[in-house]
């Protein structure tokens, strides 16, 4: 009961907070909150849920790049921040489906200025992709060694075990040799 | 020196803050002293530092994806979307259709309006030309009766097809009538009060004044003697009385009434409005005032209203007259001007004009 009331009368401020902390709590209710809108935006205009899914998430991410980098400052309501995203990512989208769809979705006007989050966000999604590909390429154990100890940090010792390594030096040098191909792979590709 | 692992793991220990401080203070030495250790160091931390963003992001992914998928995504679409969405939808497929549906409906309505003779004016419903349409009985009926009296005219015996009524508008045997009289006629005949039978041809038509000018070509032909009528060629003032003398049937009738309006069906400024009544075959009659100048030509009259007539101004009966090339005619046509009804009683006046009316035939 506690929690439905906290979570309603939530406001951007403790998303804010929450976003800083990692909250699971937070990111549901986020999306519980804002994806609805997102869905019509995209619906209304040429595309289906599975588009809302994909440029919601983004526009997720541009929002925690930006609250994360911590030069975020609440000055239009978190709603606001969401739908112009979303509305420029579908936009571009739409763009580069068919050069001839006119594009001016007829709504809000640009209210925030995110050219920046978006420049910064394409950025990271490019390497992001390169890394996702790079550790595709790896293969497995590499692959999975690499995420547990520098993704997830997981010790040395819990990754020996679970490989079923002998020591943890035996580990350290697998790790040291998948670490050095993936470097390789990373800025080959 | 180390082996390359073990630097690499002595990194690691100093990135995540694992080594001890005594430990710490030598590795920063060895940092400071060696270069190409500081330039792996930088280059392993921002390495690394992107591993973990990477993971960072996969983790945010998955957590929104489990966060989507506790949503009842066509329930929200059904909450989001307007309710018009399916007829918006339905629209945007079959407007090209709707278009050209509409279209072939308005190209449809004005197609036959303008077939129907909605758009123009002359022929309308409750307008009908007065002229005659003389049934088969009436045929048989009257080719008894002149062979009865064995007819001297050289006419056919026949009634004719249509009948309407003509005068003369000089003495030399120039006839005029409606143009809607004559219209599509073979051969055109006129009969005078005596039942003689002659003979006419078609000199001049004006259909936008229903106005028919005709010539008896027939040999038997006389002169008619000096017209006792003029036509006027001023206006009338309204409420003047007015009559006129046709062939609604075989015989002359004479119809009074008065002159009712100044213009005619619907505002129309070529006829008068004549308050008198008349039947088919009175077409093409004269309509004379009390002083025995013509004042107009019967033409039609309304069907739904009582005792609106109608009848061409005089003006345009002269107008017509001058409208004709001289230079085409056979005899000359001289319009008369010299009155000799006026003064005279009615019937006196009807008795004098009675040789002048005839009733046009057509074939």
């Amino acid at each position: 009961m506690s929690k439905e009331i906290r979570s309603s009368v939530s406001d951007d401020r403790e998303v804010v907070f929450g976003i800083l902390n990692d909250s699971k709590h937070t990111l549901n209710q986020l999306y519980k909150a804002h994806f609805p809108m997102v869905l019509q935006l995209i619906l209304s205009n040429n595309g289906n849920e599975d588009d809302a899914k994909d440029i919601f998430q983004e526009s997720v991410i541009v929002l925690y790049n930006r609250i994360k980098s911590g030069n975020f400052e609440l000055n239009s309501k978190l709603k606001t921040f969401i739908y112009s995203v979303c509305r420029r990512l579908w936009l571009k989208r739409l763009n580069q489906k068919s050069r001839n769809i006119s594009g001016e979705l007829t709504d809000l006007e640009n209210l925030e200025s995110i050219e920046q989050d978006l420049a910064y966000h394409e950025e990271k999604d490019a390497q992001f992709r390169q890394m996702e590909k790079a550790l595709m390429l790896l293969g497995e154990p590499c692959k999975t060694i690499i995420e547990d100890y520098y993704m997830q940090n997981r010790s040395m010792q819990d990754i020996s075990e679970k490989f079923g390594y002998t020591n943890a030096d035996n580990a350290k040098t697998q790790k040291y040799k998948c670490l050095q191909r993936l470097k390789k792979l990373f800025f080959q590709i | 020196m180390k082996s390359e692992i073990e630097i690499v793991s002595l990194i690691e220990a100093y990135l995540r803050n694992e080594l001890s401080t005594e430990e710490r203070g030598a590795f920063e030495r060895l940092r400071n002293e060696d270069a190409s250790i500081d330039h792996k160091v930088v280059e392993h931390e921002s390495f690394i530092n992107r591993m973990a963003e990477f993971g960072q992001h996969k983790q945010l992914l998955a957590d929104m994806d489990m966060a989507h998928q506790q949503l009842d995504i066509e329930q929200l679409k059904a909450d989001v979307l307007p309710v018009s969405f399916k007829i918006r939808s339905l629209f945007r497929k079959y407007r090209f259709n709707t278009a050209v549906a509409a279209a072939v409906a308005i190209v449809t309505v004005f197609a036959t309006l303008l077939s129907t003779g909605y758009f123009s004016k002359t022929i309308t419903n409750n307008y009908s030309a007065l002229r005659r349409d003389i049934n088969n009985i009436k045929r048989s009926q009257n080719q008894l009766i002149k062979g009865i009296n064995d007819n001297p005219s050289k006419g056919p015996v026949n009634p004719g097809q249509f009948g309407g009524t003509g005068f003369a508008l000089s003495s030399n045997g120039y006839v005029v009538t409606n143009y809607h009289v004559v219209k599509d006629a073979d051969s055109v005949y006129v009969q005078n009060s005596l039942g003689e039978s002659f003979k006419v041809k078609q000199i001049y038509v004006d259909p936008a004044y229903d106005i028919a000018v005709l010539q008896i070509t027939d040999s038997a032909f006389k002169s008619l003697g000096t017209l006792p009528y003029t036509f006027k060629k001023s206006g009338s003032d309204l409420g003047e009385d007015v009559y006129t003398i046709g062939f609604p049937r075989d015989d002359q009738v004479v119809n009074r009434g008065y002159l009712s309006s100044l213009t005619g069906y619907a505002g129309d400024t070529v006829a008068y409005q004549v308050d008198i009544s008349v039947n088919p075959g009175n077409s093409g009659g004269p309509l004379l005032d009390s002083r025995g100048n013509v004042i107009g030509i019967i033409n039609a009259k309304q069907t739904q209203t009582e005792g609106a007539a109608f009848a061409i101004k005089s003006n345009y009966i002269l107008q017509s007259i001058g409208a004709i090339p001289q230079d085409s005619l056979e005899v000359g046509l001289t319009v008369n001007k010299k009155n000799s009804l006026a003064g005279l009683s009615r019937t006196d006046q009807i008795k004098k004009m009675k040789g002048y009316v005839f009733m046009v035939k057509v074939y």
